[in-house]
């Protein structure tokens, strides 16, 4: 849960809920990006991911040291990847839209 | 040599050994490294075996599973228990042992307990299951709580109202300042938690050299980060400096995450105690939604037993957390206590100091030991 995870932003999405796609070791996730509001972010840049929220941006050597140093961990970086990839954190579907709000 | 190519440029790691061989001296110095990950670092990369013999680091309380009290689990428990309950929590918890077993038997016993790794994906259970009550069980610093306040702030917008929260959110200054008027313990110092102050920043510090007088040194990582720390904590000392300084720079910025702070803020307030494993009741150390999130807040929504739940005695998790004793010199580190049957919380964590130091501390230690003391 502490370990922060790098993902590189892929795409921004629309919305209200601050949502954007981040790869992750290859593969991409929906990521809360809200708590960056003070940095601004885009395509490309790297952020630390933790529990589906990114919450520092980083440059490419963090993300890469960051990276290698959890690959390190063997089974704890697993299981954090493994539940990273399982999360489901996506854009709301207009459905669901029904909101008071 | 596997051990000096991980440390990724070993030629700064030795000069780094070396200046914090010549800056010891002939004295010797104990610092505590407040934060799981750093306490995971010194294990896996063997830092402990390249320091000087002058050098100690020992264990802080910064790791959010391993503080749990026992009777807080049992709570956990008790509500996932309740008829029609989804519990969802992070992994780390799911074997978390309290006075009655841990989350996964209560699921072996027919609870509906899911592993989730965001509390977005518990939000997401709810709004997919309005026919039943989802419950979150949120823990750790300051560095995940800001996650659960934007998840409450949305369940409110969005009115999912059988969707809530069961808190344990706790905060990191209150343990440091417990630990500075622990009479077991004398220190020299203290490594930061790096990512804790990402979001509080690291003014919040400053009561540690004003009050107490010892310096801290906010710290990455990476073990390259680990030995400039030490080398900015010595080099405070004897330069006969005492302040907080920034190791970390990369990522925390003094004043912190300004946004994550103003929703923190919004969403909790501060309990009056909170029961620390190990550390006891500390004042003003952990979250509690404010009454603006009752609908949302489990401990109003359900019957939480609320009752304390002693450590087992052979468990020494309290002195560990307080760095009093090393992960191997508790009575049952490694025999009745392992990761696959802990008895305390350092042993589930993989940040937990125990957990780390059976999973890592053996290694490395002829390599670890050859770099160290070549330079030394």
């Amino acid at each position: 849960m502490c370990l922060g995870i790098p993902g590189q932003i892929v795409e921004l999405l629309d919305g209200d809920e601050q949502l954007a796609r981040v790869e992750v070791t290859g593969v991409r996730r929906t990521v809360n990006v809200g708590l960056l509001e003070d940095e601004v972010v885009g395509i490309g840049d790297w952020v630390l991911i933790h529990v589906g929220f990114a919450m520092s941006k980083i440059d490419e050597d963090e993300a890469s040291a960051a990276l290698s140093s959890l690959r390190m961990m063997g089974q704890g970086y697993d299981d954090e990847i493994e539940a990273l990839l399982a999360s489901r954190v996506e854009a709301r579907e207009s459905a669901a839209r029904t909101g008071s709000g | 040599m596997k051990f000096v190519d991980e440390y990724r440029d070993p030629a700064a790691a030795r000069g780094l050994v070396a200046r914090i061989t010549d800056l010891a001296g002939d004295d010797s110095f104990k610092f505590m490294e407040v934060c799981g990950g750093h306490t995971h670092t010194i294990y896996r990369h063997g830092i402990e075996h390249v320091l000087p013999r002058s050098v100690e680091l020992v264990h802080g309380p910064g790791c959010p599973v391993c503080v749990i009290p026992m009777g807080r689990i049992d709570d956990a428990i008790a509500v996932a228990e309740t008829p029609g309950v989804i519990f969802t929590s992070f992994g780390d918890m799911m074997r978390v042992p309290g006075g009655h077993g841990n989350l996964l038997e209560a699921k072996a016993r027919g609870a509906d307990v899911r592993f989730v790794y965001s509390p977005l994906d518990a939000l997401r259970i709810a709004m997919e299951h309005p026919d039943r009550e989802v419950v979150f069980f949120a823990v750790g610093f300051e560095t995940t709580a800001p996650s659960t306040a934007v998840t409450l702030l949305k369940a409110r917008h969005d009115d999912v109202r059988n969707f809530s929260v069961f808190s344990n959110h706790v905060t990191i200054v209150p343990p440091i300042k417990a630990i500075l008027e622990s009479p077991d313990l004398r220190l020299d110092g203290f490594l930061g938690p790096g990512h804790v102050s990402t979001v509080i920043g690291n003014h919040p510090y400053r009561f540690v050299p004003r009050q107490y007088g010892k310096p801290l040194v906010t710290a990455g990582f990476e073990p390259l980060d680990i030995l400039q720390s030490i080398v900015m904590l010595l080099t405070q000392i004897r330069q006969g400096r005492c302040e907080v300084e920034n190791q970390y720079t990369r990522i925390v910025r003094d004043e912190g995450n300004p946004r994550a702070l103003q929703l923190l803020a919004e969403v909790f307030e501060l309990r009056p105690h909170f029961e620390w494993r190990g550390l006891g009741f500390i004042s003003q150390s952990a979250l509690k939604l404010r009454a603006d999130f009752a609908p949302w807040d489990a401990e109003l929504r359900y019957a939480v037993p609320n009752v304390r739940v002693a450590d087992p005695k052979a468990c020494q998790c309290g002195e560990v957390l307080k760095g009093v004793i090393k992960p191997w010199e508790c009575k049952v580190f490694g025999t009745a206590c392992t990761p696959e049957t802990p008895i305390g919380t350092c042993m589930v964590s993989s940040e937990g100091a125990c957990a780390a130091y059976y999973n890592f501390g053996r290694l490395h230690r002829e390599a670890a030991v050859t770099l160290g003391r070549a330079s030394a």
